[in-house]
């Protein structure tokens, strides 16, 4: 044994090398300029999610009361005259088509952090109590002030960071655990979600609908206006977290090898949870409450690209996707349209119904 | 004398308000293979894990090159003292290679991301753990004895002077912790400085230069194990009455119990 590893290279293990290293070239793809090693796999799933993406995008542009063709679309897109085709895609389909696609993204870059960092698939931000403490925030400033988009965001945001706040502390034990603020955070929503219905029931009738269509988590009516603030906030967001990815990947590997490879462990996680809750509080602010994205966009991407860990950027995509796919649902196969926010939990039930079925399945 | 790059100096050890070491000082000489033995609870592991930087002492300090080794900034320690922690978690069809790669992160900053100088040191740790072959395998497919080499590639990619090792050999059967051991023997007479908890004393006695025997939190006694194992000491810090005779392979101190029915 001490043979093989003492002493000059063998020709042996130097043909092993040399066939290891040609394997993995074979499976991986080194992106240029940063240098980072990709698996094959990982680069063709995201490249396949973005070019459904991009159609389904055409498709929805084209689609509605006054339907396009997708050559029509695609003329309108880069027209410069104006005409009214432009005005419909541009000015009135473009900014939901985009907000489906940008919000979907960060919902799951918000979920792909929070379940790495807790290390469980149920770690999602609106199973920990963010989104049911935001919809309170928003029940309470359009029970006090009156219905408005600024105000509603405001009090979304507030009562979001809030509950996160909450839930970080109360789990907090000589650092955090996930286990611990999955549970504490189910605890927490549950006591929000009470306080909720007893917010609605003693509203005034008007403020509870408003209340109710707000909750229910839709963006049809999030227009240019609303969406590119939104837009800019994100986007910091998201550099923030291509920032933080490597820290993430670290604590992947537990909390001490994580130390010892030199990262400050509980910095590095209060930052990722609080970008987390940034990505969704902006989301919901503009949107009310979508839920599932988060939770199974980056369960999907994982099972799609059998990646180690939750790829990020597979993650973004597949959320894009399926926000994208839900608004399409809400907007132009139902009968009648409904808020996005419903059509996730039909597709988010069904995916754990799904999941449950494969567990299930799966021998011990 | 001039001091040890890595020692510590009066450190108070504790979790909470749990104080496993008061005032404890020990030095970790250059270039030796340091192992530390005890009874278990005794804070073996607790003061390992004071020199990697994972227990911050509440009192006294180690001190790496001269200087608090708190005041260094995180990634510079990384680069200076490797760890193999006790227990790594992995996440789920992790392959080798990229598991490994992620030992280059005190290496590494936000521009200078992944450079041939990493892939030069990944392969070289892969090669020195012998699990070059299994670079493109997933972790979860391979032994318990495999994926301990794995583990140690990640720590040796570190490319770290100082490697501590925390119950390396544990769950591992006879050969494979052998195997390993001599894998750390190697390293260690390439130059490295490798400190060790083990629990087996015969294989501290056998391949530790320097042993670091400790009881209730505190340093017993330090030397090379041929100077200071004695059945007097084993009885005393283990409470085993034991015979040690010389290995006859070895040549070093070999500890045979003599308890139940074959006691005196």
């Amino acid at each position: 044994m001490s043979a093989r590893i003492s002493g000059a290279q063998t020709d042996a293990a130097s043909v092993q090398t040399a066939d290891a290293k040609a394997r993995r070239r074979a499976s991986s793809a080194r992106i240029p300029i940063v240098g980072v090693i990709v698996p094959k796999r990982q680069l063709v799933v995201s490249a396949a999610l973005a070019l459904a993406i991009l159609l389904l995008a055409v498709v929805a542009l084209g689609s509605g009361d006054y339907p396009l063709s997708l050559v029509e679309v695609v003329r309108a897109v880069f027209a410069t005259d104006g005409g009214f085709d432009t005005t419909i895609v541009l000015e009135w389909r473009l900014p939901r088509v985009l907000v489906a696609v940008v919000f979907g993204a960060a919902l799951a870059l918000s979920g792909a952090i929070f379940q790495s960092v807790t290390r469980n698939p149920l770690g999602s931000p609106d199973i920990i109590g963010f989104a049911t403490g935001s919809y309170t925030g928003a029940l309470i400033v359009l029970t006090l002030i009156g219905e408005s988009y600024v105000s509603t965001a405001v009090g979304a945001i507030g009562g979001g960071l809030i509950s996160a706040a909450v839930v970080y502390v109360l789990a907090y034990r000589r650092g955090i655990q996930g286990f611990r603020l999955i549970i504490v955070g189910i605890a927490v929503t549950a006591i929000l979600h009470a306080f909720n219905t007893w917010l609605l029931l003693r509203a005034q009738v008007e403020v509870a609908m408003a209340a109710s269509i707000w909750g229910a988590g839709s963006i049809s009516l999030v227009g240019w206006d609303e969406a590119l603030p939104a837009f800019a906030l994100l986007g910091g967001l998201a550099l923030l977290v291509i920032v933080l990815a490597g820290r993430l990947r670290q604590l992947e590997l537990g909390d001490d090898a994580a130390k010892a490879h030199g990262m400050r462990v509980e910095p590095a996680r209060l930052a990722l949870l609080v970008v987390g809750v940034a990505l969704i509080a902006v989301v919901t602010a503009s949107s009310g409450p979508i839920a599932f994205v988060a939770l199974a966009a980056p369960q999907i991407a994982t099972r799609l690209t059998k990646s180690a860990g939750l790829p990020l950027v597979a993650s973004a995509l597949t959320g894009a996707l399926l926000l994208l796919v839900a608004d399409f649902v809400a907007q132009h196969v139902l009968p009648a349209a409904v808020p996005v926010g419903m059509v996730t939990v039909v597709i988010g039930g069904l995916y754990l119904i799904g999941l449950l079925i494969g567990q299930a399945r799966k021998p011990l | 004398m001039t001091a040890p790059r890595l020692h510590a100096d009066g450190v108070t050890l504790a979790y909470d308000q749990r104080v496993i070491s008061r005032g404890l000082s020990a030095e970790i000489p250059d270039g030796s293979f340091t192992v530390i033995v005890g009874p278990n609870a005794c804070g073996k592991s607790t003061l390992l894990r004071s020199f990697s930087r994972l227990l911050k002492p509440s009192a006294g300090s180690v001190v790496l090159d001269g200087k608090a080794i708190d005041r260094y900034k995180p990634k510079e320690v990384a680069r200076t003292i490797g760890l193999l922690p006790q227990t790594s978690v992995a996440p789920e069809g992790i392959t080798v290679a990229d598991l490994v790669a992620r030992g280059r992160y005190p290496h590494q900053n936000l521009i200078r991301q992944w450079s041939s100088t990493d892939e030069a040191a990944l392969w070289a740790a892969m090669e020195a753990t012998n699990v070059q072959s299994l670079a493109t395998r997933q972790l979860d497919e391979l032994s318990g004895g495999q994926r301990q080499r794995v583990w140690v590639a990640m720590a040796l990619a570190q490319e770290t002077p100082i490697l501590l090792l925390d119950e390396p050999t544990t769950y591992l059967d006879i050969a494979h912790q052998i195997d390993l051991l001599d894998l750390f023997a190697h390293l260690h007479r390439e130059g490295n400085t490798i400190v060790a908890v083990l629990h087996d004393l015969n294989h501290a006695a056998r391949y530790a230069t320097n042993l670091i025997v400790m009881k209730d939190g505190e340093v017993v006694t330090t030397g090379a194990p041929r100077d200071i194992v004695t059945a007097e000491l084993v009885s005393d810090v283990f409470g085993l009455s034991c015979l040690v005779i010389d290995d006859p392979v070895s040549h070093t101190p070999l500890v045979i119990p003599k308890s139940g029915q074959w006691q005196d």
